[in-house]
Protein backbone atom coordinates (compact mmCIF):
# COMPACT_ATOMS: atom_id res chain seq x y z
CA UNK A 1 0.00 0.00 0.00
CA UNK A 2 1.50 3.29 -1.09
CA UNK A 3 1.53 6.59 0.84
CA UNK A 4 -1.50 8.03 -1.06
CA UNK A 5 -3.60 4.97 -0.40
CA UNK A 6 -2.85 5.11 3.30
CA UNK A 7 -3.96 8.70 3.47
CA UNK A 8 -7.07 7.83 1.48
CA UNK A 9 -7.97 5.00 3.86
CA UNK A 10 -7.32 7.23 6.86
CA UNK A 11 -9.63 9.90 5.42
CA UNK A 12 -12.37 7.33 4.77
CA UNK A 13 -12.02 5.99 8.31
CA UNK A 14 -12.31 9.49 9.80
CA UNK A 15 -15.34 10.25 7.63
CA UNK A 16 -17.00 7.01 8.78
CA UNK A 17 -16.25 7.82 12.40
CA UNK A 18 -17.73 11.30 12.06
CA UNK A 19 -20.76 9.82 10.34
CA UNK A 20 -21.28 7.27 13.13
CA UNK A 21 -20.89 9.94 15.81
CA UNK A 22 -23.35 12.29 14.08
CA UNK A 23 -25.85 9.51 13.49
CA UNK A 24 -25.52 8.64 17.16
CA UNK A 25 -26.38 12.22 18.10
CA UNK A 26 -29.49 12.17 15.95
CA UNK A 27 -30.59 8.81 17.26
CA UNK A 28 -30.13 9.93 20.83
CA UNK A 29 -32.32 12.96 20.14
CA UNK A 30 -34.99 10.94 18.38
CA UNK A 31 -34.90 8.22 21.03
CA UNK A 32 -36.27 10.63 23.60
CA UNK A 33 -39.65 10.06 22.01
CA UNK A 34 -41.30 6.79 23.00
CA UNK A 35 -42.19 4.55 20.10
CA UNK A 36 -45.78 3.52 19.45
CA UNK A 37 -46.96 1.18 22.15
CA UNK A 38 -43.99 1.86 24.44
CA UNK A 39 -46.34 3.76 26.72
CA UNK A 40 -49.74 2.10 27.10
CA UNK A 41 -52.33 3.59 24.77
CA UNK A 42 -49.99 6.02 23.01
CA UNK A 43 -49.14 5.88 19.34
CA UNK A 44 -46.46 8.07 17.77
CA UNK A 45 -48.16 9.58 14.74
CA UNK A 46 -45.48 11.72 13.11
CA UNK A 47 -41.81 11.78 12.38
CA UNK A 48 -39.74 13.74 14.82
CA UNK A 49 -38.80 17.19 13.60
CA UNK A 50 -35.74 18.87 15.08
CA UNK A 51 -34.90 22.57 14.93
CA UNK A 52 -31.58 24.15 15.84
CA UNK A 53 -31.87 27.35 17.89
CA UNK A 54 -31.35 29.53 14.82
CA UNK A 55 -34.21 27.77 13.02
CA UNK A 56 -36.65 27.60 15.90
CA UNK A 57 -38.69 30.45 14.41
CA UNK A 58 -39.73 28.02 11.67
CA UNK A 59 -41.52 25.97 14.29
CA UNK A 60 -42.94 28.78 16.37
CA UNK A 61 -42.11 32.27 15.18
CA UNK A 62 -42.58 34.79 17.95
CA UNK A 63 -42.23 32.23 20.73
CA UNK A 64 -38.70 31.26 19.77
CA UNK A 65 -37.04 34.29 21.37
CA UNK A 66 -37.87 33.34 24.95
CA UNK A 67 -36.29 29.93 24.44
CA UNK A 68 -33.25 31.42 22.72
CA UNK A 69 -32.84 33.87 25.60
CA UNK A 70 -32.93 30.94 27.99
CA UNK A 71 -30.23 29.15 26.01
CA UNK A 72 -32.06 26.62 23.85
CA UNK A 73 -29.72 24.47 21.79
CA UNK A 74 -32.30 22.48 19.85
CA UNK A 75 -35.97 21.58 19.88
CA UNK A 76 -37.53 18.32 18.80
CA UNK A 77 -41.21 17.70 18.36
CA UNK A 78 -43.45 14.79 17.57
CA UNK A 79 -47.18 14.11 17.48
CA UNK A 80 -48.95 11.37 19.40
CA UNK A 81 -52.41 9.93 19.70
CA UNK A 82 -53.93 8.27 22.75
CA UNK A 83 -56.26 5.32 22.22
CA UNK A 84 -56.81 6.48 18.65
CA UNK A 85 -58.57 9.67 19.76
CA UNK A 86 -56.76 12.19 21.92
CA UNK A 87 -54.15 14.07 19.89
CA UNK A 88 -51.11 15.53 21.60
CA UNK A 89 -47.73 16.99 20.78
CA UNK A 90 -44.51 16.38 22.67
CA UNK A 91 -41.91 19.15 22.49
CA UNK A 92 -38.45 18.56 23.92
CA UNK A 93 -36.33 21.68 24.33
CA UNK A 94 -32.67 20.91 24.98
CA UNK A 95 -31.23 23.89 26.76
CA UNK A 96 -27.60 24.81 27.33
CA UNK A 97 -27.97 24.10 31.03
CA UNK A 98 -30.46 23.31 33.77
CA UNK A 99 -30.98 26.98 34.58
CA UNK A 100 -32.45 27.59 31.13
CA UNK A 101 -34.97 24.78 31.57
CA UNK A 102 -35.89 26.13 35.00
CA UNK A 103 -36.40 29.64 33.61
CA UNK A 104 -38.92 28.47 31.02
CA UNK A 105 -40.76 26.15 33.40
CA UNK A 106 -41.18 28.80 36.09
CA UNK A 107 -42.02 31.61 33.68
CA UNK A 108 -44.95 29.85 32.13
CA UNK A 109 -46.72 28.69 35.29
CA UNK A 110 -50.17 29.90 36.20
CA UNK A 111 -52.10 29.56 39.44
CA UNK A 112 -53.87 26.36 38.45
CA UNK A 113 -50.63 24.44 37.90
CA UNK A 114 -50.54 21.15 39.82
CA UNK A 115 -47.05 20.09 40.96
CA UNK A 116 -46.02 16.63 39.76
CA UNK A 117 -43.26 14.16 40.56
CA UNK A 118 -41.63 14.36 37.17
CA UNK A 119 -37.94 14.82 36.41
CA UNK A 120 -36.37 17.57 38.50
CA UNK A 121 -39.67 19.50 38.63
CA UNK A 122 -42.94 19.37 36.79
CA UNK A 123 -46.48 20.67 36.62
CA UNK A 124 -49.71 19.52 35.04
CA UNK A 125 -52.83 21.25 33.81
CA UNK A 126 -55.99 19.72 32.42
CA UNK A 127 -54.53 19.63 28.89
CA UNK A 128 -50.79 19.96 29.32
CA UNK A 129 -47.85 18.61 31.26
CA UNK A 130 -44.52 20.41 31.54
CA UNK A 131 -41.39 19.21 33.29
CA UNK A 132 -37.66 19.64 33.28
CA UNK A 133 -34.86 17.15 33.77
CA UNK A 134 -31.31 18.41 33.63
CA UNK A 135 -31.05 20.72 30.63
CA UNK A 136 -34.21 19.30 29.01
CA UNK A 137 -37.60 20.96 29.15
CA UNK A 138 -40.51 18.82 28.01
CA UNK A 139 -43.97 20.09 27.14
CA UNK A 140 -46.83 17.74 26.31
CA UNK A 141 -49.97 19.40 24.99
CA UNK A 142 -53.31 17.76 24.28
CA UNK A 143 -55.65 19.32 21.75
CA UNK A 144 -58.92 18.61 23.40
CA UNK A 145 -60.31 18.44 26.87
CA UNK A 146 -61.00 14.88 27.94
CA UNK A 147 -61.57 13.41 31.39
CA UNK A 148 -58.59 11.08 31.04
CA UNK A 149 -56.29 13.55 29.26
CA UNK A 150 -54.14 14.52 32.21
CA UNK A 151 -53.60 10.97 33.42
CA UNK A 152 -52.76 9.85 29.89
CA UNK A 153 -50.29 12.71 29.40
CA UNK A 154 -48.62 11.97 32.72
CA UNK A 155 -48.09 8.42 31.54
CA UNK A 156 -46.47 9.67 28.36
CA UNK A 157 -44.42 12.17 30.33
CA UNK A 158 -42.98 9.40 32.47
CA UNK A 159 -42.17 7.54 29.25
CA UNK A 160 -40.23 10.53 27.94
CA UNK A 161 -38.56 11.13 31.31
CA UNK A 162 -37.22 7.59 31.34
CA UNK A 163 -35.49 8.24 28.04
CA UNK A 164 -33.86 11.53 29.01
CA UNK B 1 -36.08 56.53 -5.43
CA UNK B 2 -37.93 53.80 -7.25
CA UNK B 3 -36.47 52.53 -10.50
CA UNK B 4 -38.64 52.18 -13.61
CA UNK B 5 -39.22 48.50 -13.03
CA UNK B 6 -40.40 49.07 -9.48
CA UNK B 7 -42.58 51.93 -10.59
CA UNK B 8 -44.25 49.88 -13.31
CA UNK B 9 -44.71 47.00 -10.88
CA UNK B 10 -46.40 49.24 -8.34
CA UNK B 11 -48.50 50.86 -11.07
CA UNK B 12 -49.66 47.46 -12.27
CA UNK B 13 -50.56 46.44 -8.74
CA UNK B 14 -52.38 49.72 -8.27
CA UNK B 15 -54.38 49.28 -11.48
CA UNK B 16 -55.54 45.85 -10.46
CA UNK B 17 -56.44 47.14 -7.04
CA UNK B 18 -58.30 50.15 -8.26
CA UNK B 19 -60.50 47.69 -10.04
CA UNK B 20 -60.86 45.59 -6.89
CA UNK B 21 -61.46 48.66 -4.77
CA UNK B 22 -64.22 49.98 -6.96
CA UNK B 23 -65.82 46.57 -6.75
CA UNK B 24 -65.64 46.72 -2.98
CA UNK B 25 -67.42 50.01 -2.86
CA UNK B 26 -67.22 49.94 0.91
CA UNK B 27 -64.95 52.94 1.41
CA UNK B 28 -64.66 52.18 5.11
CA UNK B 29 -61.30 53.92 5.45
CA UNK B 30 -62.31 57.07 3.60
CA UNK B 31 -65.48 57.60 5.56
CA UNK B 32 -65.44 59.61 8.76
CA UNK B 33 -65.46 56.42 10.74
CA UNK B 34 -63.98 52.99 10.12
CA UNK B 35 -66.56 50.27 10.29
CA UNK B 36 -65.75 47.17 12.34
CA UNK B 37 -68.25 44.38 12.89
CA UNK B 38 -67.98 42.01 15.83
CA UNK B 39 -70.37 39.13 15.32
CA UNK B 40 -70.90 36.66 18.15
CA UNK B 41 -72.64 33.37 18.72
CA UNK B 42 -72.39 31.98 22.24
CA UNK B 43 -73.50 28.54 21.01
CA UNK B 44 -70.74 28.25 18.41
CA UNK B 45 -69.04 25.46 20.35
CA UNK B 46 -70.94 22.49 21.73
CA UNK B 47 -70.53 21.25 25.30
CA UNK B 48 -67.42 19.27 24.39
CA UNK B 49 -65.85 22.28 22.68
CA UNK B 50 -66.44 21.18 19.11
CA UNK B 51 -67.19 23.95 16.64
CA UNK B 52 -70.49 23.79 14.78
CA UNK B 53 -69.76 24.39 11.08
CA UNK B 54 -73.32 25.46 10.25
CA UNK B 55 -73.30 28.05 13.00
CA UNK B 56 -69.94 29.33 11.75
CA UNK B 57 -71.44 29.80 8.29
CA UNK B 58 -74.42 31.62 9.77
CA UNK B 59 -72.15 33.80 11.89
CA UNK B 60 -70.06 34.68 8.85
CA UNK B 61 -73.20 35.57 6.89
CA UNK B 62 -74.41 37.80 9.72
CA UNK B 63 -71.06 39.55 9.97
CA UNK B 64 -70.78 40.16 6.24
CA UNK B 65 -74.40 41.23 5.88
CA UNK B 66 -73.94 43.75 8.67
CA UNK B 67 -70.72 45.03 7.19
CA UNK B 68 -71.93 45.39 3.62
CA UNK B 69 -75.56 46.22 4.24
CA UNK B 70 -76.64 43.40 1.93
CA UNK B 71 -78.96 40.81 3.43
CA UNK B 72 -78.33 38.27 0.70
CA UNK B 73 -74.98 36.55 1.05
CA UNK B 74 -74.29 36.45 -2.70
CA UNK B 75 -74.92 40.16 -3.12
CA UNK B 76 -72.82 40.89 -0.06
CA UNK B 77 -69.87 38.90 -1.31
CA UNK B 78 -70.18 40.33 -4.80
CA UNK B 79 -69.70 43.74 -3.23
CA UNK B 80 -66.46 42.58 -1.66
CA UNK B 81 -64.56 40.55 -4.24
CA UNK B 82 -63.57 41.41 -7.80
CA UNK B 83 -64.74 39.17 -10.63
CA UNK B 84 -62.26 37.03 -12.53
CA UNK B 85 -59.36 37.74 -10.20
CA UNK B 86 -57.42 35.44 -7.94
CA UNK B 87 -58.41 35.79 -4.29
CA UNK B 88 -55.96 34.74 -1.60
CA UNK B 89 -57.03 33.62 1.85
CA UNK B 90 -54.15 34.18 4.26
CA UNK B 91 -54.77 31.87 7.18
CA UNK B 92 -52.69 31.34 10.31
CA UNK B 93 -51.57 27.93 11.52
CA UNK B 94 -48.45 29.01 13.35
CA UNK B 95 -49.79 28.02 16.76
CA UNK B 96 -50.25 24.42 15.64
CA UNK B 97 -53.27 22.20 15.97
CA UNK B 98 -54.50 23.89 19.13
CA UNK B 99 -54.87 27.47 17.96
CA UNK B 100 -55.24 28.31 14.28
CA UNK B 101 -57.67 29.81 11.80
CA UNK B 102 -60.57 27.41 11.99
CA UNK B 103 -61.15 25.06 9.08
CA UNK B 104 -64.90 25.70 9.32
CA UNK B 105 -64.40 29.42 8.74
CA UNK B 106 -62.02 28.88 5.82
CA UNK B 107 -64.51 26.54 4.18
CA UNK B 108 -67.41 28.93 4.83
CA UNK B 109 -65.52 31.75 3.09
CA UNK B 110 -64.64 29.49 0.16
CA UNK B 111 -68.27 28.49 -0.24
CA UNK B 112 -69.51 32.07 -0.29
CA UNK B 113 -66.76 33.17 -2.67
CA UNK B 114 -67.80 30.49 -5.12
CA UNK B 115 -71.47 31.42 -4.81
CA UNK B 116 -70.43 34.97 -5.64
CA UNK B 117 -68.86 33.76 -8.88
CA UNK B 118 -65.25 33.18 -7.92
CA UNK B 119 -64.05 30.00 -9.58
CA UNK B 120 -62.29 27.37 -7.45
CA UNK B 121 -59.19 27.91 -9.55
CA UNK B 122 -59.25 31.56 -8.48
CA UNK B 123 -58.98 30.80 -4.78
CA UNK B 124 -55.67 30.22 -3.01
CA UNK B 125 -55.56 29.34 0.67
CA UNK B 126 -52.10 29.93 1.95
CA UNK B 127 -49.72 30.29 4.86
CA UNK B 128 -46.01 30.01 5.41
CA UNK B 129 -45.64 26.27 5.05
CA UNK B 130 -47.36 22.95 4.75
CA UNK B 131 -47.25 22.26 8.49
CA UNK B 132 -49.11 25.47 9.26
CA UNK B 133 -51.76 24.70 6.67
CA UNK B 134 -52.16 21.16 7.92
CA UNK B 135 -52.52 22.52 11.45
CA UNK B 136 -55.64 24.28 10.17
CA UNK B 137 -56.97 20.91 9.05
CA UNK B 138 -56.25 21.62 5.39
CA UNK B 139 -54.86 19.23 2.82
CA UNK B 140 -52.21 20.56 0.47
CA UNK B 141 -53.52 20.90 -3.08
CA UNK B 142 -51.59 22.26 -6.02
CA UNK B 143 -54.12 21.29 -8.70
CA UNK B 144 -54.60 24.54 -10.70
CA UNK B 145 -58.19 23.58 -11.55
CA UNK B 146 -59.27 23.41 -7.91
CA UNK B 147 -58.97 25.55 -4.81
CA UNK B 148 -55.25 25.61 -4.16
CA UNK B 149 -53.89 25.06 -0.68
CA UNK B 150 -50.24 25.87 -0.80
CA UNK B 151 -47.48 27.21 1.41
CA UNK B 152 -44.74 29.69 0.75
CA UNK B 153 -42.33 26.79 1.24
CA UNK B 154 -43.50 25.48 -2.13
CA UNK B 155 -44.50 28.67 -3.98
CA UNK B 156 -41.39 30.56 -2.92
CA UNK B 157 -40.41 34.16 -2.25
CA UNK B 158 -39.35 37.02 -4.47
CA UNK B 159 -35.60 37.27 -4.90
CA UNK B 160 -35.69 41.05 -4.87
CA UNK B 161 -36.40 42.66 -1.54
CA UNK B 162 -38.77 45.56 -0.90
CA UNK B 163 -38.74 48.02 1.98
CA UNK B 164 -40.64 50.49 4.09
CA UNK B 165 -39.07 52.09 7.16
CA UNK B 166 -37.57 49.47 9.42
CA UNK B 167 -38.78 46.62 7.22
CA UNK B 168 -35.86 46.39 4.85
CA UNK B 169 -34.99 43.84 2.18
CA UNK B 170 -38.31 42.12 2.75
CA UNK B 171 -38.78 39.23 0.38
CA UNK B 172 -42.47 38.75 -0.19
CA UNK B 173 -44.25 35.49 -0.85
CA UNK B 174 -44.84 35.02 -4.56
CA UNK B 175 -48.40 33.97 -3.83
CA UNK B 176 -49.00 37.50 -2.63
CA UNK B 177 -46.85 39.39 -5.12
CA UNK B 178 -47.65 37.40 -8.28
CA UNK B 179 -50.79 35.33 -7.85
CA UNK B 180 -53.34 37.23 -5.81
CA UNK B 181 -55.23 40.33 -6.94
CA UNK B 182 -56.82 40.63 -3.53
CA UNK B 183 -56.21 38.97 -0.20
CA UNK B 184 -58.78 38.31 2.49
CA UNK B 185 -56.92 38.14 5.75
CA UNK B 186 -58.08 35.33 8.05
CA UNK B 187 -55.97 35.69 11.20
CA UNK B 188 -56.56 34.01 14.54
CA UNK B 189 -56.67 36.20 17.65
CA UNK B 190 -53.83 35.54 20.09
CA UNK B 191 -51.76 37.08 22.80
CA UNK B 192 -48.18 37.50 21.56
CA UNK B 193 -45.05 37.20 23.66
CA UNK B 194 -43.26 39.94 21.71
CA UNK B 195 -45.89 42.08 20.00
CA UNK B 196 -48.58 41.94 22.70
CA UNK B 197 -51.34 40.91 20.35
CA UNK B 198 -51.34 39.18 16.99
CA UNK B 199 -54.27 39.51 14.63
CA UNK B 200 -54.76 41.30 11.31
CA UNK B 201 -51.55 43.25 10.73
CA UNK B 202 -49.25 40.82 12.50
CA UNK B 203 -50.57 37.99 10.32
CA UNK B 204 -48.57 39.54 7.49
CA UNK B 205 -45.43 38.11 9.06
CA UNK B 206 -46.47 34.97 7.30
CA UNK B 207 -46.00 36.56 3.87
CA UNK B 208 -42.30 37.33 4.29
CA UNK B 209 -39.32 35.05 4.09
CA UNK B 210 -37.60 36.05 7.34
CA UNK B 211 -40.18 37.22 9.87
CA UNK B 212 -37.71 36.90 12.73
CA UNK B 213 -35.87 39.92 11.32
CA UNK B 214 -38.94 42.01 12.19
CA UNK B 215 -39.09 41.17 15.90
CA UNK B 216 -37.10 44.01 17.45
CA UNK B 217 -38.70 46.32 20.02
CA UNK B 218 -41.94 44.41 20.32
CA UNK B 219 -42.31 44.27 16.52
CA UNK B 220 -42.73 48.03 16.52
CA UNK B 221 -42.60 49.73 14.09
CA UNK B 222 -41.96 46.63 11.96
CA UNK B 223 -45.58 45.43 11.87
CA UNK B 224 -46.78 48.84 10.72
CA UNK B 225 -43.90 49.20 8.28
CA UNK B 226 -44.54 45.80 6.75
CA UNK B 227 -48.19 46.63 6.20
CA UNK B 228 -47.13 49.84 4.45
CA UNK B 229 -45.22 47.98 1.76
CA UNK B 230 -47.38 48.75 -1.29
CA UNK B 231 -48.13 45.17 -2.26
CA UNK B 232 -49.25 44.33 1.29
CA UNK B 233 -51.12 47.57 1.85
CA UNK B 234 -53.01 47.44 -1.41
CA UNK B 235 -53.74 43.77 -1.89
CA UNK B 236 -54.63 42.78 1.67
CA UNK B 237 -57.85 44.70 1.84
CA UNK B 238 -60.28 42.86 4.01
CA UNK B 239 -60.04 41.05 7.34
CA UNK B 240 -62.34 38.34 8.55
CA UNK B 241 -60.70 37.80 11.89
CA UNK B 242 -61.18 34.52 13.70
CA UNK B 243 -61.85 35.17 17.37
CA UNK B 244 -63.87 32.02 17.85
CA UNK B 245 -61.06 30.65 20.02
CA UNK B 246 -58.10 32.54 21.39
CA UNK B 247 -55.24 32.47 23.88
CA UNK B 248 -55.14 35.45 26.24
CA UNK B 249 -51.61 34.80 27.46
CA UNK B 250 -48.54 32.80 26.49
CA UNK B 251 -49.08 33.20 22.75
CA UNK B 252 -48.43 32.88 19.94
CA UNK B 253 -48.00 29.20 20.79
CA UNK B 254 -50.83 27.04 22.07
CA UNK B 255 -51.26 26.96 25.82
CA UNK B 256 -54.54 25.20 26.55
CA UNK B 257 -54.58 26.55 30.09
CA UNK B 258 -54.93 30.05 28.59
CA UNK B 259 -57.43 29.12 25.90
CA UNK B 260 -60.81 30.79 25.80
CA UNK B 261 -63.66 31.02 23.38
CA UNK B 262 -64.82 34.54 22.54
CA UNK B 263 -67.04 32.90 19.88
CA UNK B 264 -66.65 35.92 17.61
CA UNK B 265 -65.65 37.10 14.17
CA UNK B 266 -64.13 40.56 13.76
CA UNK B 267 -64.62 41.98 10.29
CA UNK B 268 -63.41 45.14 8.63
CA UNK B 269 -61.29 46.85 6.01
CA UNK B 270 -59.43 49.12 8.40
CA UNK B 271 -56.76 46.79 9.72
CA UNK B 272 -55.79 49.18 12.51
CA UNK B 273 -59.36 49.50 13.75
CA UNK B 274 -59.77 45.73 13.56
CA UNK B 275 -56.58 45.16 15.56
CA UNK B 276 -57.51 47.80 18.11
CA UNK B 277 -60.88 46.12 18.62
CA UNK B 278 -59.24 42.70 18.96
CA UNK B 279 -56.69 44.02 21.44
CA UNK B 280 -59.49 45.36 23.67
CA UNK B 281 -61.12 41.94 23.57
CA UNK B 282 -57.92 40.34 24.91
CA UNK B 283 -57.55 43.03 27.58
CA UNK B 284 -61.10 42.43 28.80
CA UNK B 285 -60.40 38.72 29.12
CA UNK B 286 -57.11 39.31 30.95
CA UNK B 287 -58.90 41.62 33.38
CA UNK B 288 -61.64 39.03 33.89
CA UNK B 289 -59.11 36.37 34.95
CA UNK B 290 -57.12 38.83 37.05
CA UNK B 291 -54.13 39.20 34.77
CA UNK B 292 -52.26 42.47 34.31
CA UNK B 293 -52.87 44.57 31.23
CA UNK B 294 -50.45 44.15 28.37
CA UNK B 295 -49.13 47.60 29.23
CA UNK B 296 -48.41 46.42 32.78
CA UNK B 297 -46.86 43.26 31.35
CA UNK B 298 -44.55 45.57 29.39
CA UNK B 299 -45.74 44.43 26.00
CA UNK B 300 -48.60 46.58 24.79
CA UNK B 301 -49.12 46.30 21.02
CA UNK B 302 -47.45 49.62 20.25
CA UNK B 303 -47.45 48.85 16.56
CA UNK B 304 -51.20 49.58 16.49
CA UNK B 305 -50.54 53.18 17.52
CA UNK B 306 -47.69 53.41 15.03
CA UNK B 307 -49.85 52.07 12.22
CA UNK B 308 -52.35 54.86 12.86
CA UNK B 309 -49.81 57.68 12.83
CA UNK B 310 -49.41 60.10 9.96
CA UNK B 311 -46.29 58.39 8.66
CA UNK B 312 -48.18 55.14 8.16
CA UNK B 313 -51.81 56.12 7.79
CA UNK B 314 -53.03 52.55 7.75
CA UNK B 315 -56.22 53.29 9.64
CA UNK B 316 -57.46 54.53 12.97
CA UNK B 317 -57.06 53.35 16.54
CA UNK B 318 -59.23 56.17 17.85
CA UNK B 319 -62.40 54.66 19.36
CA UNK B 320 -64.27 57.83 18.42
CA UNK B 321 -63.50 57.12 14.78
CA UNK B 322 -64.36 53.45 14.86
CA UNK B 323 -67.94 52.59 14.04
CA UNK B 324 -68.21 49.40 16.04
CA UNK B 325 -71.20 47.23 15.24
CA UNK B 326 -71.75 44.30 17.59
CA UNK B 327 -74.23 41.75 16.35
Amino acid sequence: MNFKSKWYLAAVAIAMLVSVVCTGCKKKNADVFPASGAVAGWEKTSDTRTFAAKDLWQYIDGDAEQYISAGVVSTSTSDYKYQGQLEATVDVYTMKDEAGARTILEKGQSKDAQAQQLGDAGVAYAQSVIFRKGPALVRITAYEAAPNAQAAMLGLAHGVEAKL
Amino acid sequence: MKNRREFLKDAAVGAVLMSAQSKLGLAATTAAKSKVVVARDAALHDASGVLDGKRVQALLDRAIATYTGHDKAVAAWKSIVPVGKVIGLKVNGLGGKGIHTHYELIMAVCERLQEAGVKPSEIIIWDRDAHHLQSCGLTISTDPGKIRVIGNDVAGYEEEGVAFGSAVNVKLAKILSRECAMVINLPILKDHELAGVTFSMKNMYGVVQKPYELHAAGCNPAVADLNCIPTVRQKVRFTIGDAMSSVYDGGPGFHPERLWQPNALIVGEDRVAVDHTAWQMIERKRAEVGMPTLEAANRPPRYIVTAADNAHGLGTNDPQRIHLLEV
